[in-house]
């Protein structure tokens, strides 16, 4: 089976600073891939190259099997992304929202009929339809991302820190969302820098200062570094004056 | 099509959701047509004059009362001392003296000549201009009636009269000549504004991110957030000409049919330039600055307030590529004098091909990978 996303030599500049330097990795179909870093080691910057945002330095990437370089269109086609920012038109309704993606995305307005239904009875949002997102709180906010964000069926969606600031209640029902889509095998590519949500991720990869300095299943990261939780691993990869080769 | 449609769909429930800037959209332009015609008028009237009598003759005061007949000057103020004259201008309170000399009635009637000085404020060059030919032609007046008196009527003399008439605006009106101008400026103002600040609103929100990792082609994007402002700004040529015949009453001697035409051309034109804008720059500040450049040259090259003829050959170069140039010609020459397609055949051209630029250029300078 053809992997999901390849990763070999990725690397990103903005003039003299490297953002992303020489990451390579591949994340199956299907898989839950945990991307981890602190602020600033990259992790954005590195979903861009890969959902065709932002064009790579060097290096080469493949996503769905299309190439980052020449076919970011069909690339685009089966991906889904939420990003960092808040991506919903605040002064559009919950129903405008959806109606607006389902359909710049080129559903069926049968389907997105249809799918208007489902997402908002799985959030349990049906009584909020007409209500302005803005209006919403957070946590709402950032589910709704996330059904629209896959309203399309993408094969892969990329999720860039999709519980910022959100209370540990609904980040817990934001992930019970995730593991429901990669069981239906959707692969999930996640940034994020909660450790807890670390140990949820099939595979974890440990960003710092641009370069992946570790990357395996919770469970062997933490044999590897003697640390009880994914918290320890992180701070004895992270730690200051620690060099990484 | 069908994505087109769905972001068509969307900026308008964005726009309409906005109470405020539905009424900066409809309201504002209504009253600046209303304020800005009654305010755009090169007549000079109201000039505000001071007189120094020396004399305080018979004639002298024929003089001062021919002015105070004039429907240009109001008389504000007289003193006898030149200073007293010149402290009124300083301050502001006159445009300009006019001095009367010690026995002006005595040397008109005895060496046949007499001076009369005038000094005018010319801060304002138009005004100054203007104020110093009406003055000039109200002491000729007064001239040649003392000439009429003393010569006896005999001897009137044959003189040359000249009969203008004034075609397509017969009553020199300076809300017919002005209005249909007026009206371009602000549908372009909304217009450019409008477009120029939206692509780039989405930049600053961050959903533009979330349009540039759909599928959605380039062309699509563009012409989706241009028809919505293309529309608002038709509608508002409406409104403005429906106003513009009520409180105005302009006339329309040409075809309306021709005006809108014209006016879907040229609105593809300017909102172009606004969507251009708004790919080049990141925040909306910056659009408002860039827009604001060209708006303000635009407009103040627009021949609306000073007639394109008069200004010196680099500039009318210049004006060639001003589109509100076009239009404000195109309005008067359609509205005023009735000219048709053939007349204004040149200014289609121009405008077609200039569309076709800018909205290439804005197509081809929107990124969805940076």
């Amino acid at each position: 089976m053809l992997p999901a996303i390849t990763a070999d030599k990725l690397t990103k500049r903005f003039g003299d600073f490297t953002a992303v330097n020489q990451i390579s990795f591949e994340v199956k179909k299907g898989e839950i891939f945990g991307f981890l870093g602190a602020n600033g080691a990259g992790k954005t910057t590195a979903i861009r190259m890969l959902n065709g945002l932002s064009r790579p330095t060097s290096g080469q990437a493949t996503v769905a099997g299309f190439d980052v370089y020449r076919n970011t269109e069909k690339i685009k086609r089966r991906i889904g992304y939420m990003s960092q920012k808040f991506s919903l038109y605040e002064d559009l309704t919950v129903r405008e929202n959806i109606q607006f993606y389902g359909g710049i995305y080129g559903l069926p307005l049968k389907d997105i009929r249809h799918q208007m239904k489902q997402l908002l009875a799985n959030l349990g949002m049906e009584s909020y339809a007409r209500t302005l997102v803005k209006s919403l709180p957070l946590g709402w906010r950032q589910k709704l991302a996330f059904s629209i964000a896959i309203m399309h069926r993408p094969e892969i969606v990329f999720l860039d820190e999709p519980t910022g600031g959100v209370d540990p209640i609904t980040r817990r029902q934001f992930w019970e969302m995730i593991y429901k889509e990669a069981n239906e095998g959707m692969t999930i590519f996640v940034t994020t820098h909660y450790m807890d949500e670390a140990e949820y991720c099939g595979r974890v990869s440990i960003m710092v200062d641009g370069r992946i300095a570790a990357l395996d299943t919770p469970k062997a990261l933490k044999e590897q570094f003697h640390a009880d939780s994914m918290n320890d691993v992180f701070l004895n990869l992270t730690r200051p004056g620690r060099q990484h080769a | 099509m069908r994505t087109i449609l769905f972001i068509i769909r969307k900026e308008f429930l964005q726009i309409f959701r906005n109470k405020v800037m539905l009424a900066l959209i409809f309201l504002m332009p209504i009253i600046q047509l209303i304020i800005l015609a009654h305010a755009a008028d090169y007549e000079v009237k109201n000039i505000n004059l001071h007189i120094v009598d020396h004399d305080l003759s018979q004639y002298s005061q024929r003089l001062i009362s021919k002015f105070q007949a004039s429907k240009n000057f109001i008389l504000i103020g007289s003193s006898f001392t030149n200073q007293a004259a010149f402290d009124e201008i300083q301050k502001g309170e006159a445009d300009l003296f006019l001095e009367i000399p010690v026995d002006f009635q005595r040397n008109l009637l005895r060496d046949k000549k007499a001076g009369l000085q005038l000094s005018v404020d010319a801060v304002n060059g138009v005004k100054a201009g203007l104020a110093n030919a009406y003055a000039t032609a109200i002491i000729q007046d007064f001239n040649a009636e003392i000439r009429a008196e003393a010569a006896g009527p005999a001897a009137s003399q044959a003189s040359l009269t000249i009969a203008s008439s004034n075609w397509f605006n017969p009553e020199l009106n300076y809300f017919t000549f002005m209005v249909p101008g007026i009206l371009v400026l602000l549908v372009t103002l909304v217009g450019m504004f409008l477009s120029g600040m939206n692509i780039v609103k989405e930049k600053e929100i961050g959903t533009i991110e979330q349009i540039n990792v759909t599928p959605i082609r380039k062309y699509q994007f563009i012409v989706g957030k241009l028809l919505p402002f293309w529309i608002i700004a038709n509608i508002e040529l409406a409104i403005g000409l429906t106003v513009g015949w009520l409180v105005f009453d302009i006339p329309f001697v040409g075809s309306l049919w021709l005006v809108f035409g014209f006016a879907a051309i040229y609105l593809l034109v300017v909102l172009g330039i606004g969507l251009f804008i708004s790919t080049v720059t990141e925040t909306q500040q910056q659009a408002m600055f860039i827009a604001w450049f060209f708006l303000i040259i635009f407009i103040l090259m627009s021949g609306l307030f000073t007639p394109i003829e008069s200004m010196p050959p680099w500039a009318q170069e210049i004006t060639r590529f001003n589109p509100v140039a076009y239009f404000v010609e195109v309005m008067r020459m359609v509205l005023l004098k009735g000219s048709g397609v053939m007349d204004i055949q040149r200014h289609i051209l121009v405008m077609l091909s200039y569309a076709m630029v800018v909205n290439g250029l804005a197509v081809w300078n929107y990124r969805k990978t940076s």
